[in-house]
Parts: structure tokens; sequence; C-alpha cells
């Protein structure tokens, strides 16, 4: 469904280009579960900033469901984002002066949905992660693990087809984490596309499929 | 851009930041409204309100809502008494004021002249005859004398004194108009018309600004000035009607025109009849409320500018994040354009409210008292609307240019804080 091919991407300070990405190849199936680990700087984040649509690669070709990426306009991306994709960010992402509920019914209401019926799907999202009694709070009132889960349910929402995190544990405490990783498990289980950035083995033993980025490279894929 | 659905959303986010921003800022921008608003519309009002100040005075104190004078080719009004017992009959006037008028010249301190090629103390005047009763019903004019006492219908051999011949009243030495010296209630001058001369006593002095038609005037009972100026018969020279609240002026003038008034004097109403010179002021004046209320605006836009980029600077990162999630700039944009009409809206809003709920009544209730005029403040309800328009479009634009600046900056460098 995802098909990465000869991935590149540098970043260029004056005179002095960085190569992050070194020609990735990649593919991604429907429903899988996937880890990429490596260590500080290896870009691991950069590559999936690269399939997630919020950053233009330097060369190389994605393709998802078969269209070409590089072929989209900007409202394109913007719309496939919107429709097709779920972000988790490691720092939760939510628009402070919104509760968890509009924080949650906000995309909803921009594909479309009337504010009652998006309000209904969010809460609902939000009573799948836990968050039932506290659609109202905002997120100065949630502690890091429920703002964290309120970032979960904005990118399950709307059913995406793919669901994007990076680092999703990385501010959160462990039993937090915990929590987090039950969530995603339990979404991979209902037939969820997850690829998630992470540095802990203990959380990349959730997924099906472990993918090691070192230098820009991928140096493993392995199928758990 | 423009979508329902961007709208939808652009007011969905704009509403939500409104209703949790800091009440201390949001207070503070409207407060920056409300007085960019008074000062667009209170400044030009007031320009505009000095000219008015000094057009009303011409109304009240000399022209009334209508004015009948001589024909070019005559030196009074014909047939006066009947035009006088003509108005009389008819139901829209409130007061009326006929009066007799010449060029003479007023003269003091000549007993104490002793050389006679001293320079005597004398001015040019211009005499004017009246009732002084139906003139003080007309223009009030026993409230203007600031010392002494006004005129009464019995009086022989006084005048009162407009305050340009008074030199410590007067602006100084005008061409024709030299001010008396040593002049106060009580004192004797000479009064000169048409070769005859006759010592009068100053009865009272009169307080007006110096611009006011009574400021270089005097005035002497009727009766007194027909004899001096040889008139054998009634026919006064000026005729000002005062009409009663909601008549119309122009109306009015047709109505004497048709009656047959209009052959024997020329009538005009008050518009028609105030000196070119303050209606030239009057746009002068408004010409550079114009300009000021420009300058204004500028500093009100740069003010919204300003906020409005320093709210989305520090928001880039969650600009990015709903960028990222899917959130068209358009709609972000939009949010900040409702923003903005929301800050000129309610200062708008609340500037009205204090304009003609409090500031106009009041400004005309109790003029402000300037040297030139009695101001008022001149705000046409369309005019200021009109304004109110230009504040909305200026702070849409202010508004929306930091936001498109901010939304086009790029997804992932806002959403990391990279620049």
């Amino acid at each position: 469904m995802i098909e990465v091919k000869q991935l590149v991407k540098s970043f260029k300070d004056g005179l002095v280009e960085t190569r992050v990405l070194k020609g990735i190849d990649l593919s991604v199936e429907n429903g899988e579960f996937i880890a990429i680990m490596g260590r500080s700087g290896a870009g691991k984040s950069t590559l999936l900033y690269q399939i997630s649509l919020l950053d233009e690669p330097t060369s190389g070709h994605i393709h998802i469901n078969g269209k070409e990426v590089h072929m989209m306009s900007e409202e394109e991306k913007m719309l496939f984002r919107l429709a097709e994709f779920g972000y988790v960010f490691q720092d939760y992402a939510l628009l402070p002066e919104l509760t968890a509920l509009e924080n949650v019914a906000l995309p909803l209401i921009m594909q479309g949905l009337s504010k009652a019926a998006a309000n209904e799907k969010a809460a609902r999202a939000l009573g799948r992660v836990g968050l039932g009694a506290r659609l109202n709070n905002l997120p100065s009132q949630l502690s890091g693990g429920e703002q964290q889960r309120v970032s979960i349910s904005r990118a399950i929402a709307h059913e995406p087809d793919v669901l994007f995190a990076d680092e999703p544990t990385a501010n959160l405490d462990k039993e937090s984490s915990s929590t987090v990783m039950d969530i995603f498990k339990e979404l991979h289980a209902g037939g969820q596309t997850i690829i998630m950035v992470t540095h802990e083995e203990e959380f990349a033993a959730f997924a099906e499929r472990i993918i090691k980025i070192d230098d820009g490279r991928i140096v493993s894929d392995t199928k758990l | 851009m423009f979508s329902l659905l961007n709208i939808r959303v652009g007011f969905y986010l704009a509403l939500r930041q409104l209703r949790r921003a800091s009440r201390w800022t949001t207070s503070l921008i409207v407060f920056v409204m409300l007085l960019t608003f008074l000062n667009l519309v209170v400044v030009t009002g007031l320009l505009v309100g000095i000219v008015a100040g000094i057009s009303n005075q011409y109304r009240i104190q000399e022209t009334g809502d209508v004015v009948i004078t001589a024909l070019d080719t005559k030196d009074y009004i014909e047939n006066s008494p009947q035009i006088i017992s003509f108005l009389q009959t008819l139901p829209q006037p409130e007061a009326t004021s006929a009066r007799y008028i010449a060029a003479g010249s007023v003269e003091a301190n000549y007993f104490s002249r002793i050389d006679p090629n001293e320079k005597a103390n004398k001015s040019g005047a211009s005499i004017v005859g009246i009732d002084p009763v139906a003139e003080n019903e007309f223009s009030n004019l026993s409230s203007y004398v600031g010392e002494g006492s006004y005129l009464a219908p019995s009086d022989y051999d006084t005048v009162l004194l407009g305050p340009q011949f008074v030199d410590r009243y007067s602006f100084g030495e005008q061409p024709g108009l030299t001010p008396l010296k040593n002049v106060y209630p009580g004192t004797k001058i000479r009064l000169t018309i048409n070769g005859f001369t006759r010592e009068v006593v100053v009865k009272g002095i009169l307080d007006v600004p110096a611009n006011s038609p009574l400021a270089a005037r005097v005035f002497m009972p009727a009766a007194e000035l027909r004899q001096m100026m040889e008139r054998t018969d009634y026919s006064v020279n000026e005729i000002a009607v005062l009409l009663k609240p909601g008549a119309d002026a122009a109306a009015f003038r047709d109505l004497l025109k048709r009656s047959g008034v209009g052959e024997r004097a020329k009538v005009r109403t008050f518009d028609e009849s105030i000196p070119n010179g303050v209606a030239e002021v009057q746009n002068t004046f408004a010409m550079i409320g114009n300009a000021i209320g420009s300058i204004v605006l500028v500093v009100a836009a740069i003010t919204i500018f300003i906020v409005i980029f320093i709210n989305a600077i520090t928001r880039r990162k969650f600009i990015g994040i709903l960028k990222g999630i899917g959130i068209s700039g358009s709609a972000i944009e939009i949010s900040y354009i409702f923003q903005s009409l929301f800050y000129a809206a309610i200062g708008s809003t609340l500037g009205l409210g204090f304009l003609y709920g409090f500031l106009v009544p009041y400004v005309s209730a109790h003029p402000i008292v300037l040297p030139i005029s009695n101001a008022i403040i001149v705000a046409p309800v369309g005019g200021t609307f009109m304004r109110i328009g230009l504040i909305v479009l200026t702070t849409i634009i202010a508004g929306y240019l930091p936001s498109r600046m901010i939304v086009r900056k790029n997804t992932l460098d806002s959403i990391l804080g990279r620049n």
C-alpha cells in the first residue's frame, strides 16, 4: 500500500549539504504495525515525515495506494493527511484553547461532518482510549498520558488508513507509556496500519515488524 | 479560499481562540479599536463641528432659517410692513426680526483729545436698528450681554456694542475697525450716520466670539436709527425668520416666493445666505479631518497587524500542527480574519454607543467653547458607518496578511519550530 523507492532527503545549511536519508527502499502492507528504530540522528523521524507527507523528499519516489506522491498538489496532500492519515506526535500537539472533545472533533468538521456528528464521533474515539469523562477538559487540565491519549483519539477518530506515531511514549512515564502501547496493540488487532518511530526496544516489541535505520540507511528489516 | 467549509472551520477556531484568549489582551485590542473609531469619527466631526458652530452662529444670531433682504437694485425692502404682516399670518415662523441697517462710525475719547491733529479713536461700524423685544425673541440677544444691560424698547440715546469695538475684547486693529479704548457701560460715544452725529451712551457690551455676526455690530432701538437714517417709512433692510422645529426652510422660501415676496425682495434659506468662505472653511476642515483620520487608520492597521502577527508567530507551532492534521491554510487564515473582525466590531460598537449615546448629545447640549466658535460634534450616521466600513476593511487586511505569512511557512518547520 505504501511503496518507497530510493528516498533521499538532504538538508542544506549554507554551502553545507547534509544527507539524512540515503536511498531508502521500503514497502508497507495494509494492517502492518511497523516500528522504526535507530539511534538519535539516524534519520528515523525524517523517514516518517517523508512517508506521512509532512515533508518533501529531495529525491526518490513514494507511492501511496498506487499514487505517486510527487505528483500531488499541496491541496491533495492536505486532503490525504486529513482523510487517510492519523498523526501522534511526541509532544501530543494538541491545540491549547480547544477542549479534548474539540481537539478530536476539529479534523472531522474539516472533513465536512456537522458539529453534532463530529462531536459524537470524537466522544466515541475518546471513550475508546478511556477519556470519556474528560471530554470538556482543556489540554492544560490533563496529564501527559491523558494528552497523548487525546492525541491518539484525534488520529484515529476518522478511521485513517495509516496511523503515524513519532516517539509517542518519549515524554511519558512508564505507566502512561504502557497504556498508550496497549491502545496501539488494540488498534492493530482491529486491522489498523501503524508506523511508529521509537528508540525504546520494549515498545518496539509491540510491533510485528522492526526496521532499523543507521546513518540514513535501513540496516535491518525484521518480522517478529 | 472562502468555501463554506473553510469559513465554518475558521469560525470554529476563531470563536474558541477568542473565548479562551487572555481577557486583558482582548480588552486592550478592543480598547485600541475603540480609540481608533473615536479618533476617526470624532476628530473629523469636531473639525467640521467648529465650522458648523460658526455657521450655526449665523443662523441663530443673524439670518434665521430664511432671510429676506433688499433686492440688489434697492437699499431697503419695499413694502416691508406688508411682508411682516404676511409672515405673522403663517404658521411656520417661530420668531421674526425686522432690522434697519446702516453704515456709520463710532468714536470714543473725543473729550480727552486736545490736539486736533491727533488720530481720532474712531471705527467704522454696521449700525443695526432693532425692536429689542422681537430681536431678543429671535436671537436671545440679551443673553450675550457681557457687561451692562440689554436695550429696553423705551431706551433713548443708548447702544449695545459688539466686542470688536472694545479694545479689551477685540483681536487688535483691523482695516476700518479701530477698537475703542476706555469704553465701559455708561461711557458716552459718538455715533455718526450719513453725516448726522449723535452722542449716545453705551448701555451694554456683547460677549461673543470674534467671528460671531454680532461681534462687529452696534445695536440701537429701531425708531432712533430710522430717525438718523431719515427713513420716513417703515421699510427695513433685513427680515430674519426663525422657523419652528421640523419646518422645511426651502419649502418656506418657495412659499414666500410664490406669494409675491420674491418680487419685492431676495428670499434665501440659511444655506443659501451663508457666506461662501464659511462653506469653504467647512470643506477644508473636513479634508483635514479625513487626512488625520487616514493616519489614524494606518496606525490602527499597524497595531492590528502587530497584534495578529505576534499572535500568529507565537502560535506558529500550532498553525503547523493544524496544517499537519489536514486543516486547510485558508481555514486558518479565515480564523484570524474572524478574530480581527471581532476586535473591529466590538470596538466600533462600543464607539457607536459612546458617540451617539453620550458624546454627540452631550456636546450638542454643552458645546465646546473655542475662541472662534462654540464647537459641536458633527457625525452624520452615514459617514460614521462609512468609517466603520473602512475600519473593518483595514482590520481584515491587517489580520489576514500576518496569518498568511505564517500559514505559508513549511508545515514541518512550523511543527518542529525550525526556521
